[in-house]
């Protein structure tokens, strides 16, 4: 077989192994390596840094020796949306409050999905806010304003 | 009679209303999510993690056990019934517990899968009681080289036993080292790979890396490659096992919980492996092999016996060394930590409550999942018709309540989004994330052992050799690769772990 490195699952593996070694050990330039006897900050993620980076070739090899493609669908949409949902929920909690963030996070994450319906995801919104609110706020007690400024601390 | 002693303490602290309800919930949850397919015990325990913050340590890791071994058990239930397996380790119960259902036989499985799992739980149970004080009492003879030692062979074994390939998982116990790295230097206070973000030199919160790598990084797989559900309930009557069923049973019972014991105390291995090998040695050892794969009775009752002997002698490395054998018992650790005990063999004699009644809670838990299971069967195979599409922004919203209750911080929500993405990548590329989750819990750990290791020896990295226990570890782990990478074992291996050889 011809050697793709476009869809070689492997040899992308090897290069983010070695990506990520390459980086630590840049990094860690700045931290004071010391010696065998007092390690400085520096010993251990270099040390760890050039063993990334030995298996990352390795792997590397292994993708052009068996050249196996990637496997399965690309689910785009939700690997955007639900890392957004995830920071809006975040920044949400602090600007609005527990009830707006809840609000937004729900149909947000389900939008993530193919299968979008407003009938189902309206009621189990709704349904989830009041057990959530009742579960962690009045149940465990945390210390969230339901909605700021409004209701609650 | 210190064991007899030992045991009735231990019950004495389950016993009490608290400890019993938080094993109750904790059973109940594990169960749930043991039936749910798409979601695991390592992403529940991640997500429910804060919740027992302000909870004793001992009630809080009661119910966390409570979550694992339940999680094991629902599994079973949905793939005796359904032909799906819920979690992994039911892979194998579905190959005869489903031919048992269509033949009318769900309650004997379902019954026989309690019994076994009961069984292997009693077992397991007197097995910690009895191992677990002799093994902490050495472990505290353990200087830095030794603990050095015996943590690199815990990685390599993990990463060895768990994927399928070694190098790719060696990589990823060497990503979750430098993950652990991430913060402020104990020795010199020197903030390292903080990226001058004031909150990373706290280190990353390992919750945001489970939550993000397992739960959202899962869901987003999950959306790209639905899987199908055949949902083919079956009615189930009687559930009283037969004579000639409990006689088929004992023995493969009985081997099953051997396996699962063996197996679980090794690090890496998930109950997988335990219920792949039982149920590969029950059909070698039957005067009926044919049977197997149609209904066979011992096809269920061995392996649903090894995987709950693995899941609970997973206990014994993490509570009597504090070295984590699999990703689940890494966030069991971290739990300690966040209530403030140091994870290691100093836990036994220090908070005997913890280590006891902890014991104690998961015989209580089995016998509670029997109770629980049986009679809510019907119960458990009405969740199954909740759709994904429904299930996952439930599983969001807890995971980021849960996520926002650590630090009350939005930053740890920003950096979960980013492992989400990072986790969907791992995913894609083949990078098992479970020996990512153990190297960052026992990075920090590592180094500071290998520091004093080398402070020790002035230097000289000799010292790993020259001491008969680290050595003794360090032989080992050069035994677990060499044995991995000799292309025999790794025929046999395959078979074990891909379940199309099985049948």
């Amino acid at each position: 077989m011809k050697f793709d490195w476009r869809n070689n699952r492997d040899f992308f593996a090897g290069l983010v192994y070695i990506g990520t070694g390459a980086a630590g050990w840049y990094m860690a330039l700045d931290y004071p390596f010391g010696s065998a006897l007092r390690m400085g900050p520096g010993y251990f993620p270099i040390v760890l840094s050039w063993i990334m980076i030995a298996f990352g070739v390795a792997i590397m090899m292994m993708g052009i020796k068996n050249n196996v493609k990637f496997q399965g669908h690309w689910s785009i949409r939700a690997l955007i949306v639900l890392p957004i949902a995830t920071a809006v929920f975040g920044w949400m909690m602090e600007e609005a409050g527990f009830i707006p963030a809840m609000l937004v996070l729900i149909p947000l994450s389900a939008a993530s999905g193919n299968e979008f319906n407003w009938k189902e995801i309206l009621p189990l919104t709704i349904g989830l806010t009041i057990l959530c609110t009742g579960m962690f706020i009045y149940g465990l007690g945390l210390p969230y304003p339901l909605i700021k400024g409004l209701w609650g601390y | 009679m210190e064991l007899f002693h030992n045991l009735v303490f231990g019950f004495s602290v389950a016993l009490t209303w608290q400890n019993l309800w938080f094993c109750f919930v904790g059973c109940f949850l594990g169960t749930l999510i043991g039936v749910l397919p798409g979601i695991g015990p390592l992403a529940t325990i991640a997500m429910l993690l804060p919740i027992t913050f302000n909870v004793p340590p001992v009630a809080a890791l009661i119910m966390l056990a409570g979550i694992y071994y339940g999680a094991q058990y629902g599994g079973s239930t949905t793939a005796i019934l359904v032909n799906l397996p819920g979690e992994t380790s039911a892979v194998v119960t579905c190959i005869d517990g489903y031919q048992m259902a269509r033949q009318g036989r769900a309650g004997p499985a379902l019954a026989i899968a309690a019994i076994g799992s009961f069984f292997a739980g009693t077992v397991c149970t007197l097995i910690i009681a009895l191992f677990g004080p002799p093994l902490a009492e050495v472990a505290l003879k353990f200087g830095a080289p030794e603990y050095f030692s015996l943590m690199l062979m815990g990685l390599v074994a993990a990463a060895v036993l768990a994927g399928d390939n070694i190098t790719k998982a060696l990589a990823m116990v060497t990503v979750g080292l430098l993950l652990g790295i991430v913060g402020t230097d104990v020795n010199s206070g020197m903030a390292r790979y903080s990226f001058g973000i004031p909150e990373l030199t706290d280190g990353i919160g390992f919750i945001v890396i489970a939550v993000g790598v397992f739960a959202i990084g899962e869901i987003v797989m999950n959306l790209g490659d639905p899987e199908e559900r055949l949902v083919f309930t079956n009615k189930v009557t009687g559930l009283m096992p037969t004579k000639k069923d409990l006689k088929d049973s004992f023995w493969p019972i009985v081997r099953g919980t051997g396996i699962g014991a063996f197996l679980g105390v090794l690090p890496g291995t998930g109950p997988a492996i335990a219920s792949f090998s039982s149920y590969m040695i029950e059909k070698k050892l039957s005067k009926t092999p044919e049977r197997f794969g149609k209904g066979a009775i011992e096809g269920v009752a061995g392996p649903e016996s090894a995987n709950n002997a693995d899941a609970q002698c997973k206990f014994i490395p993490t509570l009597t060394l504090g070295i984590p054998a699999s990703a689940v018992m890494a966030l069991m650790l971290g739990a300690l930590t966040i209530q403030g005990i140091a994870p290691g063999p100093q836990v036994m004699t220090q908070k005997p409550d913890l280590f006891w009644g902890l014991v104690a809670s998961m015989w209580i838990g089995n016998a509670m999942l029997v109770i629980l299971n049986l009679p809510l069967v019907g119960l458990w195979v009405l969740l199954l018709k909740v759709p994904y599409r429904m299930l996952f922004p439930a599983i969001m919203a807890f995971s980021c309540i849960g996520i926002y209750s650590v630090n009350n911080s939005p930053f740890e929500l920003y950096l979960t989004a980013l492992f989400g993405i990072i986790g969907f990548f791992w995913a894609k590329l083949d990078m098992p994330p479970a020996p990512m989750l153990l190297g960052f819990v026992l990075g920090p750990l590592m180094e500071e052992n290998l520091r004093r290791a080398l402070l020790i020896s002035r230097g000289d990295p000799t010292v790993f050799f020259t001491r008969p226990i680290s050595l003794g570890f360090m032989i080992a782990t050069v035994l677990i690769l060499v044995v991995m990478i000799l292309p025999a074992v790794r025929a046999k291996r395959a078979d074990i772990t891909d379940p199309s050889h099985v049948s």
